[in-house]
């Protein structure tokens, strides 16, 4: 950034007209509010008891009392309990699946001139610029004998063109200087890649595991599609049928003993299976965020 | 076209696919080379697998665009072929005309009103002297980049919908509630405000980075001969965005049939096929929720070609500008 205005403004810069500065910080809270209230009122509802969301008559703006009643339910509840755990399992493996991947394959595409290395690139960058289709996709998932497997949740999505051409963007600013020296004292490739390119490659692998996380567990569409026992669902058909649709949860063709009772779809309740969706990506931000202003994304854009 | 003529223009698309990475010897029989890079065709493997796997099976898996296909009693190899009837089909279904007419009128609509929006806010964020304040706007912006489209959908619901946060406060207040969740009138203007709250604080993320290469010492010998803020502006900063906001125009009209899937499917039983109708939730509902999966795929196969045309013409004509068609959407 080479206009740094941290410490004000420039000496040749004139001060802004009152009014400009009222209607500039107007406006700048105005966007953040327009984001943040909605989360504010989500959460505040979720953690509010019955009565006072009764009382209100639907959002919660102003706290009146802090319970974790609606979780408590939710959690004694077999079947969002289940929602989180397939969410945040199939997000974590296959989280790990694409990463692996990712890196292996950018990596061998890494260096022009190997053996069929245009033939390879050539088969990644096609899926850039055409879509197979929706009805072959979902037959070949079913010849598989994938469907209500949790591996339809993450096998056609695992590969995505965009971040193996943004790693391979980023291996390739290595100096080949480091590989070279390395190879020469008898390192094999994998060895290079796992001690060499992988620690200079901190930030971009964590950028795009993160966009691979965020990815899995916000997924929706691969769910309805491929995942008929309700029993597998993910927190995003949850969320769907529940929260959007105020359908009852399946817990009765389930037939899961024991915890039979099903939660009635209060307010509360919605706005904290909202608020568990909303939470991972929330908790990872912080600490990815800062790379993004870093510029990686769009060094590697930019290539 | 041969195979390498078709190499080369996909690659000169791409960022770093032309560039030069360490030199690597490219003599040397087949079997040396084998010798030396068989690691690298190794860590390819799982790569090529998936791409194989739930690319190119599924690519040609179109044939049955071309088939009266029955998974049941023919399968692939064993529907009869049909030729171009689906096709044909296709241009005289009604509902295929609308999802094509729907979905350029969505995309043109948020070509106005919603393309503009990160350079606006980008514009807003760069002029904010403290860069302390500016990081910390930028950070909550960027937020709902990363929420799904269900709960995007459920927190407008929440806002916008009959039991919602503003209908709740309209009849505190004394007027009737309103419902814009299943208003079928105001939809277009529903999923231009979802995606705008959703993704124009993430867009900027292009327009920052272009804007911090434009040469402050322009802004300086620009006030000293008398230009204003506004005057600045105008003839340095909108100028010095050209380029990319030709760019990102270009690749957002060869990304044209592209309005965004779950967004759709999420919200057409509330307001209807009518108006939420596009290509990809029409393939979905002539395809799988009908069953006639050889008609389904054949409009798959129609919008993918068609984008791809369109993605290959936007890029051509991006390098006839002078830029390089770097920037693509995942």
């Amino acid at each position: 950034m080479s206009r740094k205005k941290v410490s004000g403004l420039a000496p040749w810069e004139e001060p802004g007209s009152v009014a400009g500065r009222i209607g500039k910080g107007g406006a700048l809270a105005l966007i953040v509010l327009a984001v943040l209230l909605p989360l504010y009122t989500i959460v505040l509802t979720s953690l509010s008891s019955a009565e006072t969301v009764n009382r209100v008559g639907g959002l919660v703006l102003v706290p009146d009392g802090i319970t974790l009643d609606a979780y408590r339910q939710i959690f004694s509840d077999s079947v969002v309990s289940r929602a989180v755990l397939v969410s945040t399992g199939v997000t974590v493996v296959g989280t790990a699946v694409s990463l692996g991947v990712s890196v292996l394959g950018a990596y061998a595409l890494s260096r022009p001139g190997t053996l069929f290395h245009r033939p390879i690139l050539f088969c990644v960058l096609l899926m850039f610029v055409f879509f197979p289709g929706l009805i072959p996709t979902y037959l070949m998932v079913a010849s598989l004998g994938l469907k209500d497997s949790y591996w339809s949740l993450i096998l056609p999505s695992a590969v995505s063109a965009f971040n193996i051409v943004v790693l391979r963007a980023f291996f390739m600013n290595i100096p080949h200087e480091l590989l070279d020296s390395a190879r020469i004292d008898g390192a094999g490739e994998f060895r290079i890649l796992w001690r060499i390119v992988l620690p200079l490659s901190k930030a971009v692998t964590a950028v795009i595991g993160l966009f691979y996380a965020v990815g899995y567990w916000n997924a929706w569409f691969n769910a309805t599609l491929f995942i008929d026992d309700t029993r597998k669902w993910p927190l995003a058909l949850i969320l769907r049928q529940y929260v959007v649709d105020s359908n009852p949860l399946p817990t009765a063709t389930v037939g899961v003993s024991g915890f039979g009772q099903v939660a009635p779809p209060t307010l509360a309740i919605k706005m904290a299976i909202v608020a568990i969706a909303v939470l991972p990506a929330l908790l990872i931000y912080p600490f990815v965020q800062r790379h993004f202003t870093k510029g990686v994304i769009i060094g590697a854009i930019k290539g | 076209m041969s195979a390498d003529a078709d190499t080369r223009s996909v690659t000169e698309v791409r960022p770093g696919a032309t560039q030069d990475g360490p030199a690597v010897a490219r003599r040397g029989a087949f079997r040396d080379r084998l010798r030396r890079d068989w690691p690298l065709l190794v860590m390819a493997t799982p790569m090529l697998v998936l791409v194989t796997g739930f690319w190119w099976i599924p690519a040609l898996g179109n044939v049955i665009a071309f088939q009266d296909y029955n998974p049941f009693t023919g399968g692939i190899l064993g529907s009869p072929i049909i030729g171009f009837t689906n096709f044909a089909q296709l241009f005289g279904d009604p509902q295929f005309i609308r999802a094509v007419v729907n979905t350029l009128g969505i995309t043109a609509f948020q070509l106005v009103f919603y393309f503009p929006v990160p350079i606006a806010l980008a514009l807003l964020l760069n002029s904010v002297v403290s860069g302390r304040l500016r990081a910390l706007v930028q950070g909550i912006v960027y937020l709902p980049h990363f929420f799904s489209w269900v709960l995007v959908v459920a927190i407008f619901q929440q806002m916008f919908g009959g039991a919602g946060l503003l209908a709740q406060i309209l009849r505190d207040h004394g007027h009737s509630g309103i419902d814009w969740m299943t208003n079928s009138d105001t939809f277009i203007l529903l999923v231009t405000a979802e995606t705008v709250w959703k993704d124009a604080g993430w867009g900027t993320i292009v327009f920052l980075a272009a804007l911090s290469t434009i040469d402050p010492n322009l802004y300086e010998a620009a006030a000293v001969d008398g230009a204003r803020r506004w005057r600045r502006m105008w003839h340095i900063t909108l100028p010095g965005l050209r380029p990319v906001i030709v760019l990102l125009l270009i690749l957002r009209l060869g990304d044209a049939l592209n309005v965004g899937f779950e967004q759709f499917m999420l919200q057409r039983s509330a307001v209807g096929s009518k108006v939420s109708e596009v290509f990809d939730t029409f393939v979905y509902w002539s395809g799988l929720r009908t069953g006639d999966l050889g008609y389904g795929a054949a409009a798959g196969l129609f919008k993918g070609l068609v984008g791809l045309v369109l993605i290959l013409a936007a890029n051509r004509v991006a390098h006839a500008l002078g830029e390089r068609g770097v920037y693509s959407r995942s």
